[in-house]
């Protein structure tokens, strides 16, 4: 197969950290799925905010205070746009994924019985499960899970046989973090609707990858970090629909979320303050904007194009190393090569592609359910991002192979 | 330095790259003596983020001897190291072990706590069993 670069490598001068040498070899960076590196202009919004504007943001009469409230408003417009949203003040702010799905389990601990049930897909990130879990326990309600085929993908045939009138909720991710593994995110959510459970999607690893219309998957809530699509660390979204935001209680008491405070009780602020206690991250929201920003300018189609390009450039070339074995091998994957090389800990594959520069990341993945399922300690897994080229996918083809006779 | 780490240190000065080095570690980490199964136990389990270790210890005539495992082979090869410098001494000796031949062969950076090799446990589970049986002697 012709390997080609849909993306202009002219990218990659705005990824000034890509341009290192790790022990002497150029770094390739193909830990997207753990983070993905910031373009310049994400730096810049973030280094500017903080030199003209740094205000804390609603309460201020004075400029700098309404010039930090315009930037940070008009972030949460811009992301609702992202996501194609219907209102802005269904967009909340958060820390990251993992806050928003803490803040919709905590929620719905005020609407949970015993004998009411949650379906949860076994394809997720401990994150997308612990607080279920905690859900659970904290109110009798009884876990369902959603099995995982031998591909990597779910089980849909079960997933409908685990929907009756007692599920109340289904949580599933968009994208695998650990086996790029694309879910039936509309389906599976018209599924659920049917027996008028709610739908809670983690969409870490399909925003930095494809387009994303909540409207369209028809999804009550969907999650996802800012870091992981070119925004800052700590900076995250929410999407929830406004009749769930307005039936779930506020997840922190605090400043910014209260309308009126009177020693006895206060009452809380409207959407989408009521879930935002405290001085938010006004830095990282303005950054995280410009990353949408710059995601569109790039174009997010030719974001998805270029990376299930190189993904399958990638798979068809690592297919030639002897003992190479792919964990997620589902007909609609994206952006993630999880593998092994048999007879060598995936632990002992990434210290050695890193001593050549490469950056992977080996273990668990988060995912200690779906490796268990699998029987294996953990695999090593390889993401993409658009910055990523043909050469940084050889340069992984030649580590591994490099690897396998050292170890094999 | 003891003469057995100098030994180590002189024989990693042989390889002038990393291949070569790692080459080395993955062949000490092949010739590591098995371990009785029977010590592969929960208990004797050192749980590093990534690989498993298990690290056995007794005392006889008060010299320490250590059988050990893991499920990685570069792991193996570091642990095979760190027994070759304590294997059979006192064990208030091993105590007190700096292990400098590891900052000497380059390998002090997998030595940092939030590594995910675990080679700091290693470490301080060789020190713990060291620091237990020099109490009982």
């Amino acid at each position: 197969m012709e390997p080609r670069n849909l993306l202009p490598s002219s990218l990659l001068d705005e990824f000034p950290i890509l341009k290192q040498t790790i022990n002497g070899r150029p770094l390739v960076y193909l830990d997207n799925a753990a983070t993905v590196q910031k373009p310049l202009c994400v730096l810049d919004a973030v280094d500017h905010y903080y030199r003209t504007d740094n205000a804390n943001v609603h309460r201020g009469v004075h400029t700098l205070s309404q010039r930090a409230t315009d930037s940070f408003e008009a972030a949460r417009e811009q992301l609702r746009m992202h996501l194609n949203a219907a209102h802005t003040h269904e967009i909340l702010w958060t820390r990251g994924t993992t806050e928003g799905v803490n803040l919709v389990a905590h929620g719905f601990r005020t609407l949970l019985q015993p004998g009411d049930a949650l379906v949860i897909s076994t394809l997720e990130h401990h994150s997308n499960l612990v607080p279920w879990q905690m859900l659970a326990q904290a109110t009798g309600a009884e876990l369902r899970f959603i099995p995982l085929l031998d591909d990597g993908s779910l089980d849909q045939d079960a997933y409908a046989s685990l929907l009756d009138r007692r599920v109340k909720l289904v949580a599933f991710n968009h994208i695998s973090n650990a086996l790029g593994t694309v879910n039936p995110v509309r389906d599976m959510t018209a599924q659920a609707h049917a027996v008028g459970a709610a739908v809670f999607v983690d969409g870490a690893q399909a925003v930095p990858h494809s387009t994303v219309d909540v409207q369209e998957l028809d999804v009550d809530f969907y999650a996802f970090s800012g870091h992981k699509m070119y925004g800052p660390t700590g900076m995250g979204v929410l999407y929830g629909k406004t009749e769930w935001l307005e039936r779930l209680p506020p997840f922190m008491g605090g400043g910014e979320m209260i309308d009126q405070v009177r020693l006895e009780g206060s009452t809380y602020a409207g959407l989408p303050f009521k879930f935002e206690a405290g001085t938010p991250h006004i830095a990282g929201a303005i950054g995280l904007a410009e990353a949408s920003r710059w995601m569109h300018r790039v174009g997010l189609e030719r974001i998805a194009r270029h990376e299930d390009e190189l993904l399958r450039y990638a798979t068809a070339k690592l297919q030639s190393v002897d003992g190479i074995r792919f964990y997620g091998t589902a007909a609609h994957k994206a952006a993630v090569i999880s593998f092994n090389l048999d007879g060598a800990h995936p632990y002992d594959v990434g210290m050695l592609l890193d001593q050549m520069g490469i950056a992977v990341r080996t273990g668990q993945h988060c995912t200690q359910p779906i490796m268990d399922r699998y029987g294996i300690p953990g695999t090593v897994r390889a993401s993409l991002a658009a910055y990523t080229t043909v050469e940084d996918l050889d340069a992984l083809v030649d580590g591994v192979q490099k690897a396998a006779r050292m170890l094999l | 330095m003891s003469p057995i780490e100098q030994d180590i240190v002189d024989e990693f000065d042989l390889f002038d790259d990393w291949m070569a080095k790692y080459d080395h570690l993955i062949a000490l980490g092949k010739d590591l003596p098995q371990m009785d199964p029977a010590h592969k136990t929960e208990d004797n389990l050192i749980r590093g983020c990534q690989s498993k270790v298990w690290l056995y210890a007794e005392c006889p005539n008060g010299l320490l001897h250590f059988t050990a495992d893991s499920d990685a082979i570069i792991t193996r090869g570091m642990v095979a190291l760190l027994l070759r410098v304590v294997q059979n001494r006192p064990a208030e000796e091993v105590a007190r072990e700096p292990f400098a031949f590891l900052n000497a062969i380059g390998l002090t950076s997998h030595l940092s706590p939030t590594r995910a090799n675990g080679l700091a446990s290693m470490v301080k589970q060789i020190k713990f069993y060291a620091l237990a049986y020099a109490a009982n002697t």
